[in-house]
């Protein structure tokens, strides 16, 4: 990188500490909560793209693998006490009960075990292209979740588990939104990360210039699944409560829609998409919710939310193909060429 | 010295046997050329050599070792490489990615030293960025260096695809119709290129082409395909006064109508 | 298990199978001619289930009209979703029209929450249909018998169709190659819409029936038999029709026969279609009764 970007970059970076310290201690709850999930959406949107956008993989098993994260990180972090009163149908299977482990640790082991699953998972089902990979990897996302809905002993089933300790807070997810651009980017631009976007590009013309497919899609398939993972463990600490039931497909679909959004080669379309898709979500809240407009109460329509994105996902893939950003990554040359534009053009004028 | 040879592969889809029982020699150093009419099966024998697909039948064994069955990863890491008659770039990436690409079989860093640039990543990279840099410069892409692919006029495409596959530090090289598309100064330019790289990079070159003149031009031998069979095979000269080869270009000469 | 009770699960897993297959033939069609999966399928079955049931409850129709009404929408609805979410996408890369499908998907059944309500409503009961008969020791509602009938007589008359008359054989050329059947003067566009109606009006009848079946009903309830419908179709071979039928049997019958013998493994009956879809895309690809397709290089 050039002089120049570092400087740059580390200039941006101290900014935002110097606002998430501003944020964390003045902002309130409802705003803090909505800046969190920005961040832990960036997350998940990154580890999606990176399989679907950038390796050209039709996955669509994304929920399966924020579960195993999500579970991984509340069973770690939950205190023996909290664990006994979640598992009141069935106890908890040992020594689950007693495994207490510092939030980083549980965040990387959900990461881990997410990656884990999906070199099992990655094994059989990247053999199958397209349509194929999509349905199979749906197929196990979805037995993943019925799993988990029957193991009673160690995720307490349809129950779910509440009162997981809230560590999430925005230096935690901020954090891991920062590591996971870097590392995303350190992988997109190495000689690796070129391997996955030629398999995107054309998969015969990559293995015909030496390029292992099986090899580079699992570990773009893993990878991809352990930044997911975290996401989950993030997003659960968050929320206090998780259960089966939020990593239906519908989950895999909201980030899917942040990664069409956003351009589906693009990490800086990923990253702008997830912060518009969280804030909308819940300040479009109010259109399931009555308004109350002092004269009339507009009644609310439960699922109006729901259409909007919907809606939306089909405009931007039926007219603007390439989402917001296309394959267009930020750069610092950019920006200050967006500057300088300007005076240019009056420059012209006046002569 | 024999280099690759394919003995009797056959390659059946189904009912319709597209090639039949090719039998090739590849000497080092050679050029040597598959012509043919269309449809007679050569891009199928490319594909059979490059392991895009499995012989129904037959062997292929390059420098001693077999090598039917195995996938094109493979192959091509063993030192084979292909252009394609329908250009295949990697569409959306740029001129020096496209050549950085084909570098990637021979890297021996692992994932971790490439993405938290570790050492020998580094030094790997910038070894085969410097490759990369030479390449394109020596087939005159220099000023695209930065450009999509997909923007580049026909002609310049189609030498992009040649100096991606040279990336890939091959023994032999595959070239599926190198001057489709091209005007006769174009197509010289070629035959000299052609001579120059197998001199410069010590290959071996066989190649799919239509053009007479550069067939003619530059093959050490020729085999001819038609609908499958090999009618014909020796050095430019016999294959020129081949009564059979003229027979499956041109129909039944006017001599034999006599 | 006693036997009658084996003939009972047995019946039950029939009829289930040709709820299955019926929706499965819609799946099957639409992926043999524009290589889709038309996740919007499921979502269509569950509106003609609505469909039906306002006839009769908001409408006050008689049951006979409302049905064949809500299949005449449902047929309209589905050729409606490919005209605006499949067709403009045609000549775009697979993933975009994929993103699309889903997108279809979710917006029919936000819509149907919002339009509908998101609380279950009680599907009207037909007595004709839902009166219980006892045939030796099983008893079980007429509709039980009717379903696999009513199936197997559509999918004889689909056969005929698509072997016997033009327009079928517009839609088998049409499957092949686009352009090619463009250039022998068929009408590819009209040809693609008329595989969405019949694949739609199929599902219509199958929700309907499914509707007199299960009673309860809500906007959610196309997604699971949506999916299952979908792998049976792959289970059975993609792109052929008998194949979807003979997946749909063996979906419905296997699970209902599952967890009728190991009663346990309750929790896991959806999960059953997932591993016989993994199942099969590991060991036969293209199905039961698929052909291999290959790409030229």
């Amino acid at each position: 990188m050039k002089r120049r970007d570092i400087i740059l970059t580390s200039a941006s970076i101290l900014l935002l500490l110097v606002f998430i310290n501003f944020a964390s201690g003045n902002l309130d709850a409802y705003k803090v909560r909505i800046l969190n999930l920005c961040a832990i959406y960036t997350v998940l949107g990154l580890s999606m793209n990176l399989i679907n956008g950038f390796t050209g993989l039709f996955s669509l098993g994304h929920a399966g693998f924020m579960a195993v994260g999500a579970y991984t990180t509340a069973i770690l972090t939950m205190s023996q006490v909290t664990k006994q009163q979640n598992f009141f149908l069935a106890p908890i299977l040992p020594p689950l009960d007693k495994l207490n482990v510092p939030f980083l640790f549980a965040l990387l082991i959900g990461g881990l075990l997410s990656a884990f699953v999906a070199f099992l998972i990655g094994a059989p089902a990247l053999r199958l292209k397209g349509d194929y990979l999509a349905i199979a990897t749906l197929g196990f996302s979805e037995i993943i979740r019925i799993v988990f809905t029957n193991t009673q002993r160690i995720t307490n089933g349809a129950l779910g588990l509440k009162s997981i300790p809230n560590t999430t807070n925005l230096w935690w997810s901020y954090g891991a939104a920062v590591i996971t651009i870097a590392i995303m980017a350190l992988l997109i631009n190495s000689s690796y990360g070129k391997a996955f976007k030629a398999i995107r590009e054309d998969e015969i013309a990559a293995e015909s210039m030496g390029i292992n497919l099986f090899k580079h899609k699992v570990l773009s398939f893993v990878i991809g699944a352990f930044f997911a993972g975290v996401g989950g463990g993030l997003l659960g600490s968050l929320m206090g409560t998780i259960d089966p039931l939020m990593f239906r497909f519908s989950f895999t679909f909201s980030i899917l829609l942040i990664i069409v959004l956003g351009g589906m080669g693009s990490m800086t379309g990923t990253v702008i998409a997830a912060f518009i898709i969280s804030s909308a979500t819940e300040l479009l809240r109010f259109l399931d919710q009555s308004i109350n407009l002092g004269f009339v109460v507009i009644p609310g329509v439960s699922g109006l939310r729901m259409v909007v994105f919907s809606a939306l996902l089909m405009i931007v893939v039926l007219f603007f193909r390439n989402g917001l950003m296309g394959t267009n990554e930020f750069s610092w040359d950019k920006i200050i060429n967006l500057f300088q534009r300007k005076p240019l053009i009056k420059r012209r004028l006046g002569q | 010295m024999t280099i690759l040879k394919t003995d009797k592969i056959t390659m059946k889809f189904g009912g319709l046997t597209a090639v039949k029982e090719f039998s090739l020699e590849l000497n080092q150093n050679e050029i040597v050329a598959l012509i043919g009419p269309n449809g007679a099966g050569k891009t199928t024998a490319f594909n059979m050599i490059t392991g895009v697909y499995r012989p129904t039948s037959g062997k292929i064994i390059y420098n001693g070792q077999s090598i039917d069955g195995l996938k094109p990863d493979a192959i091509t890491r063993l030192g084979l490489a292909r252009t394609f008659q329908n250009i295949r770039l990697f569409k959306e990436l740029s001129v020096l990615d496209n050549v950085f690409i084909a570098n990637h079989l021979h890297l021996k860093s692992n994932i971790f030293e490439a993405i938290f640039r570790l050492p020998r990543y580094r030094r790997e990279e910038k070894e085969k960025l410097q490759k990369s840099e030479f390449l394109i410069e020596k087939l005159g892409l220099k000023d695209f260096i930065k450009e999509k692919s997909s923007s580049l006029p026909y002609g310049l495409q189609r030498r992009l695809e040649i100096a991606r596959a040279l990336a890939t530090n091959p023994q032999i090289l595959l070239l599926d119709e190198p001057a489709a598309g091209m005007n006769p100064k174009e197509t010289d330019d070629l035959t000299a290129f052609i001579k120059e790289i197998r001199d410069e990079f010590n290959l071996t070159i066989f190649m799919i082409e239509h053009h007479m003149h550069l067939v003619m031009g530059i093959s050490d031998r020729i085999y001819v395909l038609d609908h499958g069979v090999t009618i014909a095979q020796g050095n430019p000269y016999e294959i020129q006064n081949d009564p059979r080869v003229i027979e499956a270009y041109l129909g039944v000469s006017e001599d034999a109508e006599n | 298990m006693t036997f009658n009770l084996f003939l009972q699960h047995l019946t039950n897993g029939v009829s289930l199978g040709s709820l299955y297959a019926l929706i499965a033939i819609g799946y099957t069609m639409v992926y043999g001619i524009l290589r889709l999966i038309n996740f919007a399928h499921g979502d269509i079955f569950m509106m003609a289930v609505y469909f039906s049931f306002f006839g009769v409850a908001t409408f006050g129709m008689p049951w006979y009209v409302s049905f064949v009404v809500a299949i005449i929408l449902t047929c309209f609805l589905g050729m409606l979703v490919e005209r605006a979410a499949y067709k403009p996408l045609r000549e775009s890369p697979k993933v975009n029209i994929l993103v699309s499908a889903i997108g279809a998907s979710f917006l029919l059944q936000n819509l149907a929450v919002v339009v509908f309500g998101g609380r279950p409503k009680a599907f009207p009961t037909v007595n004709l249909f839902q009166q219980v008969m006892t045939i030796g020791a099983v008893s079980l509602q007429r509709l039980t018998l009717i379903i696999p009938v009513a199936s197997l007589t559509l999918l004889f008359g689909l056969l005929f169709l698509i072997n016997n008359t033009k327009s079928g054989m517009a839609m088998r050329a049409v499957s092949k190659d686009h352009e090619t059947a463009r250039l022998m003067g068929v009408d590819v566009n009209r040809t693609i819409t008329l595989t969405f109606g019949i694949g739609s009006a199929l599902a219509a009848i199958g929700g309907i029936m499914w509707g007199m079946k299960f009673p309860q009903i809500n906007p959610a309830m196309g997604i699971m038999p949506g999916l299952k419908c979908f792998i049976a179709a792959v289970i059975g071979g993609i792109g052929n029709i008998t194949g979807a039928v003979l997946g749909g049997f063996i979906l419905g019958v296997g699970e209902i026969m599952i967890v009728a013998m190991l009663p346990s493994l309750t929790g896991y009956r959806d999960a059953f279609a997932f591993i016989l879809l993994i199942v099969i895309l590991l060991f036969k690809p293209t199905g039961i009764m698929g052909e291999k397709i290959s790409e030229k290089v």
